[in-house]
């Protein structure tokens, strides 16, 4: 067998001769006495018979030698060049561009001995039987009575009939099955094409439809007589190029395109409402359309939007090269996980917080190298910014192998501003958040590039905006870890629809961990936070009903819908579950800026709007010891 | 699985020779002596194919294709007929009363077992 490459070398001059031979032939029909015309056209058909059998394609080399004599009787003038026979040509022309094809169209032998029984016929000649690939199929095409079940036939088993005496394939054709809700069950709407090996005979095929024979249409084609005519099926043109094909698009544009499929899966929303509201099959089926393609015109529009983190850490290393002199520490960048993608808009969002958070780590985080080499560490002081996958979101680490946040001084920085009580002693991860707060700097000078205050709270903010969190792990001597935890995409997401009091909500799908009854034990519970046994673990569970102060009593049944975010799990406690939901994420009005239950809004498919509640905030709440209900829904 | 034939016919003879060509084929045959017993067996077994006389008392093959067409059973399961008339009247009337086939007796094995094959698996 040939290796790739040979292939492709004898592919591009194959290409090559058969372009050459349809210009010249082309040319022939205006000059048909032109030498040069027919001396190329020769010459073509010549070389390529000769590199097809070199290269071991003697299907080729078989199927253009009528032609190539035919030619040469042009060449010694005993055949006229006519437009029958340009015509014929031309179609060898095409069926040697399907034969070089990588996958020749089905039939393709058939469509070969035609075009040469078409040329044997111009020229007077029989067609020499070694040519002819073989001597083509019977070619039938039938339906059966539309009561065959009805009366107990079988059509699989006319079908295995026509197998046994040798048909190659057999296609169904389907055009004539009418849509569901007019669809007779008993009824066959099915025609059938089929290939018959030459071998059968015509009573042989015609048997095979015993019982079959009132009501049968059937159309049957001999081998011996394909039809001249008809044009043979054309290949696929032989692809021009192997690289995949790039295009540059405006940002905007995919901006634009995401807005319009956020208004399709609304609108599809309201049409597939309204198919459930008038009950008509034909309108239900459309709609089940329009909901397939929207859907995969969501995924489509999210795919294209998708852009590899290693978009923006090129600039990092430029910033990490430039901070080194700056600071006068030799300092390197590690990156992992630059092919993990994310929204465009993510992504450019994203670059200012890292920038930042490096300048941090390399400015504060990082020890002088005197100070690392005391600590017994190496000189070099190492940056890491790690990106991956965790369900529905990404996980983008930066961590540094510094010194770690000085606790003591951002513990008296807190109590100074106000922030802490003095005679307070909070956890780790609490106190490592205060370090976003405004104005927020416990730096002892100011430098050049950090320490300001302004920065890390802008950092925050900027991930609260794309509905991710932020976690800050430190030891001390150990080095700091900042991981933004960020969802895949901000426009359209898939959400459970979800009942508390009459009131309709979203949770995003991605968060749902499983959904469970509310037991009964618990269902009148009025003590806020409680836990709930699942399979042995105690999850934290929050009643929406409360958090929303609704009025009313719940039914029976509740369940409970239970969410995870990062680490923790935590059950909200729902009326009732509506179902799923293709959730076009609005934002909240600035004016709500300060409300943490929710972290956006969408339209339902009757034009109402629901919230969509904001996981991360749900499940911190949820773990919190604290009895948050003060809080709820401002 | 081994199909199962119900096999109707007034004449023991024709029946005995229907029945031992099908076993030998390896189907599973029932036997009826005219169209009412077919009809009881039809309706209280399980029957993938059907082979009935014209000609039997009581019932004849018509009246049996109707009326078992006419039952829940009696739907999708293929009657095909065997008999010494070949007008092509009666055929007509065969297929309105819902049977697929017709073959002309006297029947040959070989023929015989063909159309078993096509009919039924």
């Amino acid at each position: 067998m040939m290796d790739a490459e040979t292939l492709a070398v004898f592919r591009a001059e194959a290409e090559g001769l058969v372009e050459s031979l349809e210009s010249n032939l082309l040319a022939l029909k205006d000059a048909p006495r032109d030498r040069a015309l027919i001396d190329g056209a020769f010459r073509d058909l010549h070389t390529l018979k000769g590199t097809g059998a070199m290269f071991g394609r003697a299907d080729i080399a078989s199927f253009l030698h009528d032609f190539e004599t035919a030619f040469d009787r042009v060449r010694d003038g005993s055949v006229e060049v006519t437009p029958d026979l340009l015509s014929v040509a031309l179609a060898a022309r095409d069926h040697v561009v399907a034969l070089l094809s990588a996958e020749p169209a089905e039939g393709a032998d058939r469509a070969g001995a035609a075009i040469l029984s078409r040329l044997a016929a111009l020229m007077g000649t029989p067609a020499a039987p070694g040519a002819a690939p073989d001597a083509g199929p019977w070619h039938a095409t039938f339906r059966l009575p539309a009561d065959t079940a009805a009366l107990g036939g079988r059509p699989e088993l006319v079908l295995e009939e026509l197998r046994r005496l040798g048909a190659r394939t057999i296609r169904a054709r389907t055009g004539d099955v009418p849509p569901l809700d007019r669809l007779d069950p008993v009824c066959l709407y099915l025609g059938w094409e089929a290939e018959i090996d030459a071998t059968a005979t015509e009573d042989d095929i015609r048997g095979a439809f015993l019982f079959h024979e009132d009501g049968l249409q059937l159309s049957l084609t001999p081998p011996a007589a394909p039809d001249a005519t008809a044009p043979p099926p054309r290949g696929p043109e032989p692809p021009q190029h192997r690289a995949p094909a790039l295009m540059r698009v405006p940002a905007e544009r995919l901006d634009e395109m995401m807005d319009r499929v956020g208004e399709l899966v609304i609108a599809e929303a309201r049409l597939n409402e309204l198919a459930a509201r008038f009950g008509d099959p034909g309108l239900v089926a459309v709609a089940e359309d329009i909901q397939r393609l929207a859907t995969a015109m969501r995924d489509n529009t999210m795919s294209i939007r998708m852009t590899p983190i290693g978009a923006i850490t090129g600039r990092f290393r430029r910033l990490v090269h430039d901070l080194s002199r700056e600071l006068g520490k030799p300092l390197a960048l590690e990156v992992t996980g630059e092919e993990t993608e994310l929204d465009k808009t993510v992504i450019e969002r994203l670059a200012d917080p890292l920038m930042h958070l490096i300048r941090n780590a390399a400015d504060h985080g990082l020890e002088p190298p005197a100070a690392r080499a005391a600590a017994g560490k190496p000189e070099e002081g190492r940056i890491t910014l790690s990106a991956r996958y965790s369900g529905a979101e990404v996980l983008v680490a930066l961590s540094d192998d510094g010194g770690g946040l000085d606790r003591d001084r951002i513990r008296a920085r807190a109590v100074e501003r106000g922030l802490l009580a003095e005679d307070a002693d909070p956890p780790d991860d609490a106190l490592w958040k205060l370090i976003f707060e405004p104005g927020f700097s416990t730096a002892p000078a100011v430098t050049e590039l950090s320490g300001r205050g302004v920065g890390m709270d802008v950092v925050r903010r900027t991930i609260e905006d794309l509905r991710g969190t932020i976690d800050v792990a430190s030891a001390p001597g150990g080095g700091t870890t900042v991981t933004l935890r960020l969802p895949l995409t901000l426009a359209i997401i898939d959400g459970l629809l979800i009942d508390v009091a009459g009131e309709r909500l979203v949770i995003p799908l991605a968060a749902v961990d499983e959904i469970v009854e509310l037991p009964d034990s618990l269902a009148d519970d009025d003590s806020g936070n409680a836990f709930l046994d699942i399979r042995s673990s105690l999850v934290p569970f929050l009643r929406l009903r409360r958090l929303l102060d609704s009025e009313g009593q719940p039914g029976a049944h509740q369940k409970v819908v239970v969410v995870t975010s990062g680490e923790g799990r935590v059950g909200l406690v729902v009326d009732r579950i509506i179902g799923s939901n293709q959730t076009v994420i609005k934002q909240l009005s600035p004016l709500h800026s300060g409300i943490k239950t929710f972290s956006g809004a969408t339209i339902l498919g009757d034009g109402a709007v629901a919230l969509i509640l904001d996981v991360p905030q749900l499940v911190a709440r949820g773990r919190s010891d604290t009895d948050c209900q003060g809080e709820a829904a401002a | 699985m081994s199909r199962t034939v119900l096999v109707a016919d007034d004449s023991p003879s024709v029946r005995r020779m229907i029945v031992l060509t099908l076993r030998g084929a390896g189907y599973a045959a029932i036997e009826a002596e005219n169209g009412q017993e077919a009809l009881d067996v039809a309706t209280t077994h399980s029957v993938d194919a059907v082979i009935t006389d014209q000609n039997m008392p009581r019932l004849d093959g018509l009246g049996f294709a109707r009326a078992f067409r006419a039952r829940p059973e009696g739907r999708g399961v293929p009657i095909v007929f065997l008999s010494t008339e070949s007008d092509p009247a009666l055929r007509e009337q065969a297929r309105a009363a819902g049977a697929i086939g017709w073959m002309v007796k006297p029947f040959d094995q070989a023929k015989l077992l063909d159309v078993m094959r096509r009919v039924v698996g």
